[in-house]
């Protein structure tokens, strides 16, 4: 009834071109920020933060970022989980080498360093496509883990071999190491989340979108109206590794605290990224979201209803979780290719008509 | 009728002005396949230039010497007074060659409206960084593109469908959008590769149609491959006649319609 785009004229480009071109969703938006940053802050827990809220903020950065080099660029990557241990090993670098700078520039620093990583091993795009340039890509995954695994300077020299976060402030208050509130957490990320949609948002709808997108579906064409396919292809390497590297920093620095590189990033890394991409849908941004929140609510919820509610084995639950997630994959891929974004899309289809849909 | 430097007046009345393109001595071999031998030709300013010729005759291998995707062993591509090098096809495009293709090559995962903009990437300049911030030059360049794009799919009487998926169009209108794609990018030549294949009478009618009103409103040159002689003899100016990679004839539909060399190729003659 409220979901109409009738009365809601639009007498400008600039309107036609906006982000939620209905009325409703304009507000829905709205009220999710602001929920967001405003409400949840004060309910937030510790259990809460650490099983669903903060993973679900860092993989949703992850899964952008995968989602504009696979989704919008066509490039499959099996690098990801790679490209986040460089973000989490630059942002360990800068924080212990510059400790009075602020976790923003580290974070945002970390992303930077891994959008150069990932122009360099997006070089072979130019030339391969497909599975052999997802053969490459996971190169570069095994070839990153062994080399931060392997050269000390990486982890400052540790015994253990593992990088752990310093405790770092913000304005006073603490967001990494085990001391950190877990409400000053959840901000700290929400805010790069916010960032990342946005800013993903905006090179998707404009020039450099139709560029990645017009390589993704015609190569051959695109370069006749003038997309070079070099500048295309390493832009959706550099713009999706910096976004990968952003939440690998963060995963490393305010998640987990302490990582050990071949645990935290290895390819199981990858896949899930991937997985979270392709449910969620390929080319959407809010694709991203939805998979991120769904393959990381779903163990907890599978375990709440299986350990918590029937009493099975902990392990049993854990070997669920793969079969459903492997069996959703075959289901999308076969049915609906585009992902929870699309249901999304015909449900607001639907909705825009209900309840007179003739 | 042909002065060099001048141009010439055509049949209905229309300037036409100097060279635009000129193709000199071109011979394109793949392996030990000859493809075009030895094949001199012009395309003057507003003028609609047709390349005709039997199947297998060497007239897609043609455009695509011109729009950049094969670089020919010999000869020289002249456009506007200089020698071009070879480059690129996305460098070719820059200079202002447009081109669509005999299988339509829409991007199907977009929108109407987004195709036609990306026929205007060669116009558009932000980086990076004011495409990420959006507010400010991005947004303005954005909207003065659009405001182009618009006027191309008010031309072509598209509008109904500008914010439909492409993959979801029929055949006719796809062919229409990629021709607006190839407008929109307002280039100096448009080249058409078979724009009418496929097509039912009607639909070749308002093909046609668009076409002499790009060339009309526009004044934009138009190269053209296509089959359908009606179309080609009504629609050109000047048709070049290829066969087997050879040039065989050139000149008004007229002169080329009485060209002994060019019916023997169409009907066929004994070769001995």
């Amino acid at each position: 009834m409220f979901y109409r785009e009738a009365g809601d004229f639009k007498t400008s480009y600039q309107q036609d071109n906006q982000t939620f071109p209905i009325r409703f969703d304009r507000y829905r938006y709205y009220v999710v920020l602001a929920v967001a940053f405003g409400v949840v802050p004060f309910l937030i827990n510790d259990y809460w933060a650490n099983a669903i809220l903060v993973p679900f903020l860092i993989y949703a950065i992850a899964a952008i970022g995968l989602n504009i080099l696979t989704g919008y660029c066509g490039q499959v990557s099996l690098g990801t989980g790679g490209f986040m241990a460089v973000g989490a090993y630059a942002c360990y670098k800068l924080m212990t080498a510059f400790p009075e700078l602020s976790m923003f520039i580290h974070v945002i620093l970390a992303g930077g360093v891994t959008a150069l990583v990932g122009v360099l091993f997006g070089l072979p795009s130019l030339r391969i496509k497909g599975f052999y340039l997802a053969v490459a890509t996971l190169a570069a995954q095994f070839f990153l883990v062994w080399l931060f695994n392997r050269v000390p300077w990486f982890y400052n020299y540790s015994a253990s071999g593992q990088i752990s976060a310093p405790e770092r402030d913000v304005f006073g208050i603490l967001v990494t190491g085990p001391n950190a509130p877990s409400w000053a957490v959840y901000l700290f990320c929400l805010i790069f989340v916010t960032f990342a949609g946005v800013l993903a948002r905006n090179l998707t709808r404009g020039t450099m979108g139709r560029r990645w997108m017009a390589i993704r579906d015609m190569d051959i064409a695109a370069e006749i109206i003038g997309v070079n396919p070099l500048t295309a292809k390493l832009s959706a390497f550099a713009a999706s590794s910096f976004f990968v590297g952003i939440s690998g920093a963060l995963f490393f620095s305010v998640y987990l605290g302490a990582v050990e590189v071949g645990e935290a990033f290895g390819i199981q890394k990858s896949f899930l990224v991937l997985f979270m991409v392709i449910i969620g849908g390929l080319g959407s941004i809010f694709g991203a979201f939805a998979g991120a929140a769904f393959l990381v609510v779903l163990p907890v919820a599978l375990k709440l209803v299986g350990v918590d509610m029937l009493g099975w084995a902990t392990d049993i639950v854990a070997h669920f979780q793969l079969v459903i997630v492997g069996a959703l994959i075959v289901v999308f891929l076969i049915l609906e290719p585009h992902g929870l974004a699309q249901l999304w899309r015909v449900a607001k289809e639907k909705l825009r008509l209900w309840p007179f849909p003739y | 009728m042909l002065d060099q430097a001048e141009g010439y007046t055509t049949a209905d009345g229309r300037k036409i002005g100097g060279v635009v393109m000129e193709m000199k001595n071109i011979t394109l071999r793949f392996g030990g396949v000859v493809a075009i031998k030895d094949i001199s030709f012009d395309i003057r300013e507003g003028e609609i230039r047709a390349i005709i010729g039997p199947n297998g005759a060497g007239k897609s291998s043609m455009l695509n010497v011109i729009s950049g995707f094969y670089v020919p062993q010999e000869g020289e591509v002249w456009f506007h007074g200089s020698r071009r090098p070879p480059m690129r096809p996305y460098e070719v495009a820059r200079q202002g060659i447009a081109r669509t293709f005999q299988n339509i090559a829409l991007f199907e995962g977009m929108s109407v409206l987004d195709n036609v903009m990306t026929g205007r990437l060669t116009h558009m300049k932000t980086g990076v960084f004011s495409q990420a911030l959006w507010k400010g030059p991005a947004e303005k360049e954005e909207n003065e593109n659009r405001e182009v794009a618009e006027k191309i799919i008010d031309f072509l009487e598209i509008q109904h469908i500008r914010k439909t998926p492409v993959s979801r169009l029929p055949y006719g209108l796809k062919k229409r959008v990629e021709l607006a794609r190839a407008l929109a990018a307002q280039p100096k030549l448009l080249l058409l590769d078979e724009p009418m294949a496929g097509m039912n009478v009607e639909e070749k009618e308002d093909m046609s149609r668009f076409i002499l009103d790009v060339n009309d409103e526009f004044g934009t040159t138009i190269a053209l491959i296509e089959h359908d002689m009606g179309v080609v003899m009504d629609l050109s100016d000047r048709v070049v006649v290829m066969d087997y990679g050879k040039k065989i004839g050139d000149g008004s539909p007229d002169e080329v319609r009485n060209n002994q060399d060019v019916i023997d190729a169409y009907l066929g003659v004994a070769h001995d």
